[in-house]
């Protein structure tokens, strides 16, 4: 990632005088930040920082950045819903949940995002998109995109380059986009399909789109050329220097408790706690010895937990008190495949030591893990 | 069309509340309801309905997604109440009156309208009523100091009063302490700082709205004291704590390790301990290391460990074995399935490796790897959890020297290994070396196995450890 030459000097005295509000910029206006960190959670961090402590009246921040593989969850989504969970764990992606609402996106380096802060009273997403727009074209005037009223820019009239999402608090506000220049369609395609059956939720849902990469229209693009000329248009539309400020996420004395707030997008709490309450309604149909069994399960997950149980096993193949041993474990237990599988072979140690009991309990429960 | 109805009914239903009285101070009237909504000596105050402000962009309606407060919670202003979202956009809708919330015009997944009534308030009758208008904002650089606030929900840390009079006297809210609920800054809190800083003794605000633990000084006339007022007399307050007890429910895989470790809790459990000196082990590990790490595995202490006790399960099958449940046979397995203790985030999990009887040292390393790398991304298998038949803790990487394992049921002997620590020993000669010593302690059921049993394995296991060149004879 090669940026701009920074004026080192100058921005670090700067911050060294005026250690808390005001500091970074000697330009006034506008300022352009750009993370060199690809990880999503610490990005998200500075998102939310900068949301929550600078003033923003004075000058108005644009905010670039990019990530190692991530799926990114709207903050009021489903993760089950949205993604192959199971997939993104096999391949080491990692989930994340924003804070901003809108729907699920995938990152990797060949996306970049821009999150434009101004104060809740300037917050303006046309004109944030219709700069992105005007930068594309400045850059490669053949390029046909355009800005949809659903806030989405189109290549072509019908592929979908930029997905736009926004967060709005007291004073501040902030709308952030990505823009798909060249990332793997194939990884993105297969880890946003989401294979779990039966959920019914009220969680927002994504509306699929076709997608497609700059690359693929002009190879000649590339994400550095494409982060500069937007950071170029906006330094124009600001009336401030095209210069772009590089921040570490990880540094704690320029933002003091980010560490904190990174952590926290994170904590399971987060990421999955904070679903809204649903329930998954579907048939296990499990190979035993010669026939096959249809079982019917029912749960309801409220914060990410099983609040409701219902397994239709047929009578007595289970012994009735490991049963509802089983539903009495689970219920309350976090809807989780790794907490159920320590918690069914757990709780096999107190089972009486029977082979064909034994295989039972596995095969029931290794479907039951399978619906997380 | 509904909505609308039941808005019209809530409208109506609050002009009829008890809660409203006359907005006055002199008379505490209350109505003739048994219940008092404070308990403060402020009289009851006003009900405000807060309405749903301007989101921007021409919305007129959004959708409440989660609420960050109940009826009965007490809020600042700048609280957040809740999160709203309209078309991709996430909002938090802040209070903007201190006082007491009484009722959520709204359930989750409601639709919300735009200018209509969200939540009622009720505020504090000393405070006023707050006017309609948009709220001034706070000068920018009292932002990060005064407005601790976190979009999750968490309270502010002083009133608006409060935070005002810090600003007056040049004071950080940082370095004062809170003593109110939740760490709050109340006035008086504010004033002993300042106490401490002018070294005076500041007399108590004379409308102090919330009674302080301890009162001192303002009525103290003897002589003596004159004397004392020239030095700086610290104000002395009891030290409030302000924490709170927290109580969860007992889930999941806890739960699931409370009725293992009751089960345990019925094996009669007899301890066995002993020292090991690994100082020809350690020299052999570190030749192996090298090699092991072309093969691309890291290879630790546990794989001979394992390996070694493996042997000498060979030649006391009854450690390997398993009591029924009305302790009428005892099954003697044939497959040696070692288990592991690991510590992970949930807590201790115990993979164990298959088959040690028919591995090689190299084969465990393997397997502990591919089992280590798959726990730490919480990733373990439910066969790699189950069909254990013996456990060893290794709780000396952690610390200690010796424990007292519980045994795993439906096992019948467990081990635990301390931390290897450099000891002075005396060899053959008589003379003093430095020597590795490790620590281990056995527990086994005393059902079925015996002292000497015990003690004759563990010699076993030991001498195996201390004369790594025995293993290869055995070595199947």
């Amino acid at each position: 990632m090669v940026l701009p030459s920074l004026k080192n000097c100058l921005w670090l005295s700067c911050i060294l005088r005026t250690p808390k509000a005001c500091f970074w910029s000697t330009a006034s206006g506008g300022l352009i930040i750009q993370s060199v960190s690809n990880d999503v959670y610490q990005n998200l961090a500075v998102e939310d920082w900068i949301h929550d402590h600078m003033d923003l009246e004075k000058q108005q921040v644009l905010f670039l950045w990019r990530n190692s593989p991530a799926v990114v969850i709207g903050r009021h989504q489903n993760p089950w819903q949205e993604c192959n969970l199971r997939l993104l764990r096999q391949k080491n992606i990692k989930l994340a949940r924003r804070r901003s609402g809108g729907g699920t996106v995938y990152h990797d380096l060949g996306n970049i995002n821009l999150t434009f802060f101004t104060t809740r009273k300037k917050y303006e997403r046309m004109e944030n998109l219709k700069l992105i727009v005007k930068a594309l074209k400045a850059l490669r005037p053949q390029l046909d995109v355009h800005v949809t009223d659903r806030y989405d820019i189109l290549l072509d009239r019908q592929y979908k380059i930029s997905g736009t999402a926004a967060k709005l608090g007291r004073t501040s506000a902030y709308h952030h986009c990505t823009l798909l220049c060249n990332a793997d369609k194939v990884v993105l395609s297969s880890v946003l399909k989401s294979p779990y059956k039966g959920l019914k939720s009220n969680a927002t849902p994504s509306v699929p789109a076709s997608v497609k990469n700059l690359f693929e229209e002009d190879p000649s693009l590339t994400s550095e050329m494409l982060l500069d000329a937007i950071a170029k248009e906006y330094a124009t539309q600001h009336q401030i220097d095209h210069h772009i400020t590089v921040i570490n996420p990880a540094d704690e004395t320029l933002l003091p408790g980010i560490s904190n707030k990174t952590k926290e997008l994170q904590t399971w709490e987060w990421l999955y706690g904070k679903t809204p309450k649903f329930s998954i309604s579907t048939c296990l149909n499990m190979a035993y010895k010669d026939s096959v069994l249809d079982v019917r399960v029912n749960m309801d997950v409220k914060h990410g937990r099983i609040e409701v149980c219902n397994i239709d096993l047929p009578e007595q193949w289970l012994p009735p008190g490991l049963y509802s041993e089983l539903v009495k474990s689970l219920t309350g237990s976090k809807f989780c495949p790794n907490e159920t599988t320590t918690l069914v072979t757990t709780l096999l140690r107190v089972c009486p030591q029977d082979d064909e009991l034994h295989s039972k309990w596995s095969l029931l429960c290794e479907n039951m893990i399978m619906l997380m | 069309v509904c909505i609308h109805r039941v808005r019209s009914c809530s409208s109506i239903r609050f002009i009829k509340s008890k809660y409203v009285c006359v907005f006055d101070k002199s008379a505490l009237k209350f109505s003739h309801q048994q219940r008092l909504f404070r308990t403060s000596a402020v009289s009851c105050g006003q009900i405000v309905q807060f309405k749903l402000s301007d989101i921007g962009e021409g919305i007129t309606e959004v959708t409440v997604k989660e609420w960050y407060i109940k009826e009965g919670d007490s809020v600042s202003q700048f609280d957040s109440i809740c999160e709203v979202q309209s078309d991709k956009a996430s909002v938090t809708i802040t209070s903007r009156y201190d006082g007491v919330i009484r009722k959520l015009h709204y359930s989750i997944d409601d639709i919300a309208f735009v200018g209509k009534p969200l939540v009622d308030i009720e505020i504090d009758a000393s405070k006023g009523v707050a006017s309609e208008e948009d709220v001034v904002e706070t000068p920018p650089m009292s932002h990060e100091e005064h407005t601790h606030q976190e979009i999750k929900g968490h309270k502010t840390l002083a009133t608006p009063a409060v935070r005002r009079l810090a600003m007056e006297n040049n004071i950080k809210l940082s370095e004062v302490v809170g003593t109110g609920k939740d760490n709050r800054i109340l006035k008086e809190d504010i004033l002993n700082y300042l106490a401490k800083q002018t070294g005076a003794i500041l007399p108590p605000s004379p409308k102090a709205e919330i009674i302080p633990p301890l009162r001192k000084t303002e009525t103290v006339p003897a002589a003596p004291r004159d004397k004392a007022q020239k030095i700086p007399v610290p104000v002395s307050r009891p030290i409030v704590f302000s924490g709170k007890d927290k109580t969860e429910p007992v889930t999941g895989f806890q739960k699931a390790m409370v009725k293992t470790m009751s089960a345990a809790l019925k094996i009669p459990h007899f301890g066995y301990c002993d020292e090991i000196d690994l100082t020809q082990l350690v020299q052999l590990r570190e030749e192996l290391k090298p090699v092991a790490e072309l093969r691309g595995v890291k290879l630790s202490f546990m794989p001979f460990f394992i390996k070694a006790a493996s042997l000498g399960l060979l030649q006391y099958p009854v450690l390997n074995a398993s009591l029924d449940e009305n302790c009428q046979n005892v099954t003697y397995k044939a497959s040696h399935n070692i288990g592991v203790a690991m510590d992970t985030e949930q807590g201790l999990i115990v993979p164990n490796v298959k088959n040690v009887q028919v591995c090689s040292v190299f084969d465990i390393a393997v397997e502990l790897n591919r089992l280590q790398s798959l726990g730490s991304a919480g990733q373990l298998g439910t066969s790699d959890l189950t069909g254990g038949t013996f456990t060893l803790s290794n709780i000396g990487t952690i610390g200690g020297t010796y424990a007292k394992p519980v045994i795993l049921p439906p096992e019948v002997a467990i081990g635990a290994l301390g931390k290897i620590q450099v000891l002075p020993r005396f060899n053959g000669k008589g003379e003093v070396f430095k020597a590795q010593i490790m620590n281990v302690s056995w527990s086994a059921d005393h059902r079925v196995i015996d002292g000497a049993t015990m003690a004759r394995f563990s010699n076993l296991w030991k001498s195996y450890l201390e004369n790594p060149a025995s293993m290869l004879l055995d070595l199947k």
